[in-house]
């Protein structure tokens, strides 16, 4: 077991874990972040993205105790209310069905919007397309994705 | 010939009402017995309390309305749409609801189940019979203030008024209300008068869903709860010999270690060290019954189809003679893989088994069902067993089952704690209920130009088609017809998987009549609506679908998708079927890039009678079809050696947003009652895609995936 601090969503946590605890779990189990979620645990299907710096990671595959002096966010800590463009515009386009791969996937588009404030279809489709939606809500998702680009550009 | 329309529903036995302490009406619709189909559900549901039906309505002083959502929400919306329908008759704003989940209720709700596209259907009419006597309770007792007749007050958005003008909300009357007489004759609304039913309404969880706030089976936390990985027999038919778990104790956060049956139960204080005291487990595991593979299963299913040991579901005319008549006969074989389910949510189910009681919170399917199966093997009055539904990342049929529910159950009696079972994504594939590969041969013969006879025959490992089934197309339209069935028992799990059977036998039955028009040498949208002709107004009670319904979403798929008209280098292929109650066509529109056959748009035509949602049955639409396509394409799980060859999404290939094409959704306008959504677009969209690659390749397709056919690395971008 090894003690380590994480900032995550801006606030520093104090953490007691295994040293190789991947960062979705030390999210889930140890500070009670539930909104990442588990679906593969090898890198493949993105429910479990949060930004590290800034940038979309997959968390599931994140050494919590490596990550020390990052700034790490969720998507709890996405917007106070959900308000970040990228969830306003998942509701206004009502895009989840059941809903559980939806939290990964609004953290890759935000961290990509960062990137490209005003993408093509194909871009958008190329940058979404590590994360699965068990219930193919892809044609929600990309126009999701562009309407929070045409609000944010 | 059965209408879905005409379900009939008798009196309700009883009606409750009463105040609530904190105050508030409560008002339950106990329904025991009240709205039995006379249509059997399509899938064989009947050990799964499933006839039955009721829903609850809470109102608070302030005119505040929470409204108990009774049926599991595995992602197909019914948490939404089946409130709006108490709404709409109760007559409140929407911005005035609570939705709330309702627990496992055995007295007050009935079929708590979710499953066979079924919810909405069996819904209707009793939740809005609910709603419209709250009203009028509501409307009686505001009336009775006022000394007027209740026929002379109006309500709009819960608010009551009269005709001299006085106004009274629904909370400043609801504690009166709570003590009226249950009206027993309450008038439904005309459907032009609806003001919610119709309106687009946005899941009642999306806030919490794009904030990351728990609402899944695996967000559950109780203190003091340990978190369990189970280790399971690598291969089907193995049993566990022995285990050594002297390095898995070792594990930091590992509690304990305890077998049940043939599998080895990891306690941690988190998921990670259960996971890893599960990786630290040696095990030695014996074969006790076959160790199959998929080759065997080929060769069995081949064998079932070439043999004599079918029985027979549906038999018109005599096939025999129709064949040796034929100036022709058309045969073909189709075949389709295993399945797993791979919901995105892992299965897992949270227990505490303790003196007294036994608590059971996690995402299921079938509620009821999955609580008696546990209350039975822990040997307990079912009334100590209570069961807390949660929302579910999917469920695809695979959450009917309750056997992860059953294992934390046991665990949790075992170890004498409260304890959240994970299954690993490797346990999930592995480790499932899943859909059975299935062979289809069909022969249709043809003499002067006609179709006289059609034989379909299915071999399916474990168990075949509902009885439903061979009463659908082309039944009735053909004199000479015949439905046979035939499987093989295999120790390799199978069950349910959306829209079963249909998932695979549309593609097959759709891709069939394309070659059987062609080798007419008619138009196969014409060949349909000759086909369809034939039924009108037939009096045979078993035919399931409606051939007006089926020509009009032909029409309108045949309209929208521009049919026939569009440019030269786009190639569209058609489906159409009826299943689940709603009448379906889609045509798929594909282009060749770089010689690859792309799906570029989907135009789906639905009749599904009144759309109580059209925001969630737009989603579950285009859900279906994409899900259709990714299956049809992708999906398929091999075994060797009893094992399943696939264990992960690394090895296994789920359809991704760069290759779904667009899907364009249009209902066919209706006054019916409404039928479900959840699996009716995903069984053609096989057969579409197919016969829109064989106009752009010349390609016939017979196997699924259909990518291991075309021998391409990229087929759909």
């Amino acid at each position: 077991m090894s003690t380590f601090q994480l900032n995550v969503n801006g606030k520093t946590q104090t953490i007691e874990a295994d040293a190789d605890t991947p960062l979705l779990w030390v999210l889930r189990d140890h500070i009670d972040l539930v909104g990442t979620k588990f679906g593969c645990g090898i890198g493949q299907c993105g429910a479990c993205t949060v930004h590290v710096d800034g940038v979309a990671q997959r968390s599931c595959l994140l050494v919590a105790s490596q990550l020390q002096g990052t700034e790490i966010t969720t998507i709890e800590g996405l917007s106070e209310n959900g308000t970040h463009p990228v969830q306003v515009a998942w509701k206004d386009v009502d895009v989840p069905q059941c809903g559980y791969c939806q939290a990964g996937q609004i953290m890759t588009a935000s961290a990509f919007l960062e990137t490209n404030s005003n993408p093509s279809q194909k871009e958008i489709r190329n940058a979404m397309q590590g994360n699965i939606c068990r219930c193919a809500s892809y044609n929600s998702i990309e126009k999701a994705v562009k309407v929070a680009a045409d609000k944010t550009s | 010939m059965k209408n879905s329309k005409n379900i009939q529903f008798s009196r309700r036995s009883f009606l409750k009402a009463s105040s609530l302490a904190g105050g508030g009406l409560l008002i339950g619709f106990n329904l025991f017995t009240a709205c039995k189909s006379e249509v059997k559900a399509p899938i064989d549901l009947s050990k799964l309390n499933f006839n039955d039906f009721n829903a609850f309505i809470k109102i608070s002083d302030e005119g505040k309305v929470t409204i108990f959502s009774p049926n599991p929400e595995i992602g197909q919306g019914v948490k939404t749409s089946m409130p709006m329908l108490i709404a709409e008759e109760l007559d409140v704003a929407w911005s005035d609801v609570y939705v709330a989940q309702g627990d496992l209720d055995r007295v007050n709700y009935t079929r708590q189940v979710a499953g066979g596209s079924q919810s909405i259907r069996f819904g209707w009419e009793p939740l809005r019979q609910t709603g419209a006597t709250a009203r009028q309770m509501l409307v009686n007792a505001a009336a009775a203030r006022w000394g007027v007749d209740p026929s002379e007050c109006t309500v709009k958005e819960g608010v009551i008024s009269n005709a001299n003008g006085d106004k009274l909300g629904y909370g400043d009357v609801v504690n009166e209300a709570s003590l009226m007489e249950v009206p027993e004759d309450v008038k439904l609304k005309d459907p032009k008068d609806f003001t919610i039913i119709g309106q687009e309404i946005s899941n009642v969880d999306i806030d919490k869903i794009v904030t990351g706030k728990p609402l899944f089976g695996l967000d559950y936390k109780r203190e003091g709860m340990l978190y369990v990985s189970v280790l399971r027999p690598p291969a089907f038919g193995q049993i566990l010999e022995s285990f050594d778990d002297s390095n898995a104790r070792s594990v930091n956060g590992v509690k304990d270690v305890i077998r049940f049956g043939e599998k080895v139960a990891v306690l941690a204080t988190s998921t990670w060290a259960a996971m890893k005291g599960k990786k630290a487990l040696t095990a030695n595991w014996k074969q006790d019954s076959p160790a199959e593979s998929t080759e065997m299963h080929d060769e069995k299913l081949l064998g079932l189809l070439n043999g004599n040991s079918f029985e027979t579901l549906r038999k018109d005319g005599d096939v025999k003679k129709a064949f040796s008549e034929a100036d022709e006969v058309l045969e073909r074989t189709y075949e389709s893989p295993f399945l797993p389910h791979n919901c995105m949510e892992p299965m897992n189910f949270f227990a505490n088994v303790t003196a007294d009681k036994v608590e059971l919170v996690g995402p299921i399917q079938t509620p009821a069902g999955t609580a008696r199966r546990i209350a039975k093997m822990l040997e307990r009055d079912e009334s100590e067993v209570s069961l807390e539904m949660t929302r579910m990342g999917g469920g695809f049929g695979r959450r009917l089952y309750g056997d992860f529910a059953m294992e934390a159950a046991e665990v949790s009696n075992l170890a004498k704690s409260p304890v959240q079972v994970v299954f690993s994504r490797e346990d999930d594939m592995t480790d499932g209920i899943y859909r059975p590969a299935i062979k289809y041969r069909i022969a249709a013969s043809i003499k002067d130009g006609e179709l006289t006879g059609y034989h379909l025959k299915e071999a399916s490992v474990n168990s075949n088609m509902y009885g439903l089934i061979p009463n659908f197309f082309p039944a009735g339209a053909v004199s000479n017809y015949q439905v046979d069935a035939a499987n093989y028992k295999s120790n390799i799990t199978t069950g349910a998987w959306r829209a079963p059977y249909t998932n695979f036998l549309a593609s097959a039955e759709q891709s069939f009549f394309d070659e059987l028009a062609e080798r007419m040498g008619v138009d196969r949208i014409q060949l349909h609506l000759d086909l369809l002709q034939k039924v009108k107004g037939t009096t045979d009670e078993r035919i399931q679908y409606d051939p007006e319904r089926l020509e009009g979403v032909m029409k309108l798929a045949i309209e929208k998708s521009n049919w026939g008209k569009v440019s030269e280098d786009v190639y569209q292929g058609f489906a159409v079927y009826y299943c689940h109650n709603t009448h379906v066509a889609e045509v798929a529109d594909i282009v060749l890039e770089n010689g690859f056959p792309v799906v570029k748009k989907v135009t789906c035509a639905v009749d599904c009678g009144i759309v109580v949602n059209p925001l969630g049955a737009q989603n579950q639409v285009v859900g279906g079809v994409i899900d259709g396509i990714g299956h049809s394409m992708y999906g398929e799980l091999t075994f060797k050696d009893g094992k399943p060859q696939s264990d992960n999404f690394g090895s296994y290939q789920l359809i991704r947003i760069n290759q779904t094409p667009q899907v364009d959704v249009h209902f066919v306008e209706s006054d019916i009652a409404p039928t479900g959504l959840g699996e009716p677009t995903l069984p053609p969209v096989g057969g579409a895609v197919a016969n829109a690659i064989y106009k752009a390749t010349g390609k016939r397709l017979y196997k699924q995936p259909y990518m291991n056919n075309l021998d391409l690395k990229e087929v759909i971008g």
